[in-house]
This record gives C-alpha cells, structure tokens and sequence, in this order.
C-alpha cells in the first residue's frame, strides 16, 4: 500500500494534469489505472485503494489549501487550487525573496547579488 | 547596587551601540569566523544581560541591598500586598520596563519561531508535491527551475537540500559536491537555530544598531565557516567558479519576474537601500568571493585566545555583578 505521502503526491499529478474537476471515484479509477500500468498486472494495490482513502488523501490536500471542492454538486468534484508552475514560483519567491526572516527559513548558497557584482562574476568566469 | 546599575547601564550602551560598529567594520572576522561568531553571540547575551540587569538592579535598589535580596522583596510585596511604598516612580518604572523588556523578548523569539516552523512546513509540503529525489543522497531533491538554485531548509531529520534543474545543468561535478557540502555543512552546524536567534532578536529590538549588524554578521560569517567546510573536499578555484556561475546565473528582482511571471514580487528587491535582506546579503557574497580570492591566514592563536577571553568576561562580569553580591551577603 502507498504511503499518504506517495498517494497525495499521485493525486497531485493526476489533478496538475487533467485541468479538470474530478470527482474521488474517477481519480481512485485512474490510481488504479497507472498502479496497474506500473506493474504491467491487475496488482493488488490497485484493487485495494477504496475511494474512502482517496478521500481522506483529498481532505489533507484541501486542509493544506492545495486542492478546492466544486460545492453544490454530488458526489463532489474536486480540483487543483493553483497549477504546479504557480506553486514552484510560489516556492522560489519564498526562496529569493529578502524578507527579514528568510534566512532563518532557509539558507540560499548565494543570496542575492547586485547587477554590478554579477558582472564582475562573469567577467571572473570569462563568460562576457 | 547604585554603581553596580550605572556600570551595567554603560556596558549595556558600549555594547549596543560602538562595539557591533566597529566589530561590523573590522577585518579580522573573515580570517577566523568562528571566533568572531563567537563574540557576537557573547555581545548579543551580555547586552541583553546588562540592559535588563541595569533596570533592575536600579529599580530594586531601595528595597535590598544586592539583587537577590532586592527580588525577594518584591516578590513579598507582589504576593502578599505588602506596600511599595519604598519605591519611588522612577523605580517602579524601570522594574516595569525591565519586565516589559523581557517578556518582549522572549515572546518575539517563541513568534518568530512559530513563524519560521510555519513557513518551513508549508515549504515543506509543497517540496513533497513538486520536487524529485536526487541521486545525491536521501537529503537531496531536485526541482525543476531553469535558474540555478541551491538552498536547504533545516528541519531536524526532515533536513532537505534542493537543488534545481538549471544547477545540475550548470555545474560540473565537483563544483556540486562543493555546493552541497557547503549546504550540508549549514544543517551539521545547526547554522539555523543561530539565525532564529538573531532575526528574533533584530524583530524585537529593529531600532538597536547591535541587531542589525549582528544579524548581518551572522548570516555572513556562516557562509564563510560553510565555504570552509566545502573547501575540505574540493578545491579554492572549484567553490569560486560555482559560486560565480550561481550567483551571475540567479535572477536578481526583474529576473525573477521574468523567469516565474509572478506579478507580486515587491519584496524582492535586492540591492536596493530599503531591501535590508538583498544589501545584505550582496555585501555577503563579495566578502565571500573576496575572501576565496586573496586568502589571509587565520588570526593567530594568542589573538583568538584573547578574543574567546573577551567573550568569557562579557558574559561573565555582569553575571556576577547580579549575583555574586547575593550570594556573598
């Protein structure tokens, strides 16, 4: 069985993809679905994932503000709040930006550099 | 205890305000910078010490002859309603103040580690989604970014060093080798908890020159002791060029709009007079390379003896100034 970890990470991928609203069945189905593509044989991991796993992966999705739910509809559809591309900037920003505490946060192999001081650095390298 | 609190007062102002300038503009701290992070820590302490311990000191003076004595006495009339008629306004202020003083202290430094184990979690989380595990080791994981960029984030056993696309791309072998074990060196050292302290500390205290160049000074030097770990295991020229091809490949402010069409990034401005973060850490990556460039010998031994001496008496004479007459008496 796939840890929740794996699991929200498989979910991710599938919603990234689809660009669509889906609802826990039809992304336990496509689980499934690549689990078997994977072991090339209807493994019994496949088989053993119920949508109420893939609901409980969905709630901590949402819980970490990842993933939204289509109200009004039933059974629920649910869908990426943001794309893999926004969140990776979203990341980087908090990486490069200089809020006062970032560096507390995470520490960068070099921080940010003057436009001069890169020009230096190239020059270093005899890249221009 | 009248001159017990004057020194302290004096020893509380010296060290918040000429001795980090001067420190901040010495030369000797990229020659031997765990000696030099040392002292600042030393400063930092002591001149927390002495500013609450000179309020105090001055505040209880009518009520005990020596601080313990003093203590005892206020708490008798804290708890049992005894009447503070033996201090005067002035007293009672500084005892508030030196109240106040601390307990600002010590919630800004449990806020911002709340913040920092906050904001580390949530990058986490994302990291988990979005980033693939590198063939470097366990600790490592690759995210796909043209730019090159390296950076670890501290969290225990869940210490994770990314690397991203574009720096696999641009670097050879041993300049990796060099960058990782720079970062790595951040997480053995425990660079972070040294961080929190003093963002804490610049947070709760932003007009203090001492905590903005110690804080400066800090995320300085654990570069330099983080460079000298890399230059364990790969060569001076090896660290300059991966430095150099990060640093003239990483997007400075407009850059990182182009390159993640982010429209918001206001905040990263480096270079800029406001941007404190960004001229800080610019001025970081100068010394760095300067430093790597034209290295000097470390300061020799009897200097940094004197140094850690220093250190020692810093934090020793006003803890002895607030107890040791207590315990006499």
């Amino acid at each position: 069985m796939a840890s929740l970890g794996e699991l929200e990470r498989a979910v991710m991928d599938l919603l990234w993809a689809g660009h669509e609203a889906a609802t826990a069945n039809t992304l336990r189905d496509l689980l499934a679905q690549s689990t078997r593509a994977e072991n090339g044989t209807a493994g019994h991991e496949g088989k053993d994932l119920a949508v109420t796993t893939v609901l409980t992966v969905l709630s901590r999705l949402e819980r970490k503000g990842l993933v939204e739910r289509e109200r009004g509809t039933r059974p629920h559809r649910y869908q990426a709040v943001s794309s893999r591309e926004d969140h990776t900037a979203e990341l980087m920003h908090e990486v490069l930006g200089s809020a006062p505490d970032r560096e507390a946060v995470l520490a960068r192999f070099i921080g940010s550099v003057t436009d001069t001081e890169a020009e230096t650095l190239r020059k270093l390298l005899g890249l221009s | 205890m009248f001159w017990t609190s004057w020194f302290l007062a004096v020893l509380a102002i010296v060290l918040a305000w000429p001795v980090p300038i001067i420190l901040s503009r010495a030369q000797w701290p990229s020659r031997s910078p765990f000696t030099a992070m040392l002292l600042w820590q030393a400063i930092a302490l002591a001149g927390g010490l002495s500013m609450i311990g000179a309020m105090l000191v001055y505040g209880l003076e009518p009520v005990g002859d020596n601080l313990l004595a003093g203590l005892r006495a206020l708490a008798g009339m804290v708890f049992n309603n005894a009447p503070t008629t033996a201090l005067g306004f002035w007293h009672i202020f500084a005892l508030s103040a030196a109240a106040l003083l601390t307990a600002h202290l010590v919630f800004t430094l449990l806020l911002t580690y709340y913040k920092i184990q906050r904001q580390r979690r949530r990058h986490r989380e994302l990291l988990a989604l979005l980033a693939s595990p590198s063939a470097d080791g366990p600790r490592t994981m690759v995210i796909s970014v043209d730019s090159p960029v390296a950076y670890c984030l501290p969290g225990g056993a869940r210490s994770v060093t990314v690397l991203s696309d574009g720096l696999m791309a641009a670097l050879e072998p041993a300049e990796l080798r060099a960058v990782l074990n720079h970062e790595n060196a951040h997480l053995d050292q425990r660079h972070h908890l040294l961080l929190w302290a003093f963002a804490a500390w610049r947070q709760a205290l932003p007009w203090l020159p001492t905590t903005r160049l110690a804080q400066e000074a800090v995320s300085s030097l654990i570069e330099m002791l983080a460079d000298d770990v890399a230059l364990k295991t790969e060569s001076r020229a090896t660290l300059i060029k991966a430095i150099a091809i990060v640093a003239s490949g990483s997007p400075g402010a407009h850059g990182a709009r182009m390159a993640f069409g982010e429209p918001d990034l206001s905040d990263v401005e480096p270079g800029q007079p406001g941007a404190t973060g960004g001229a800080g850490s610019a001025r970081t990556t100068a010394s760095r390379v300067s430093r790597l460039l034209s290295p000097q010998p470390p300061l020799p031994e009897p200097l940094r003896a004197a140094v850690l001496a220093a250190c020692v008496l810093l934090l020793a004479v006003p803890t002895a100034l607030l107890i040791v007459p207590g315990l006499l008496g």
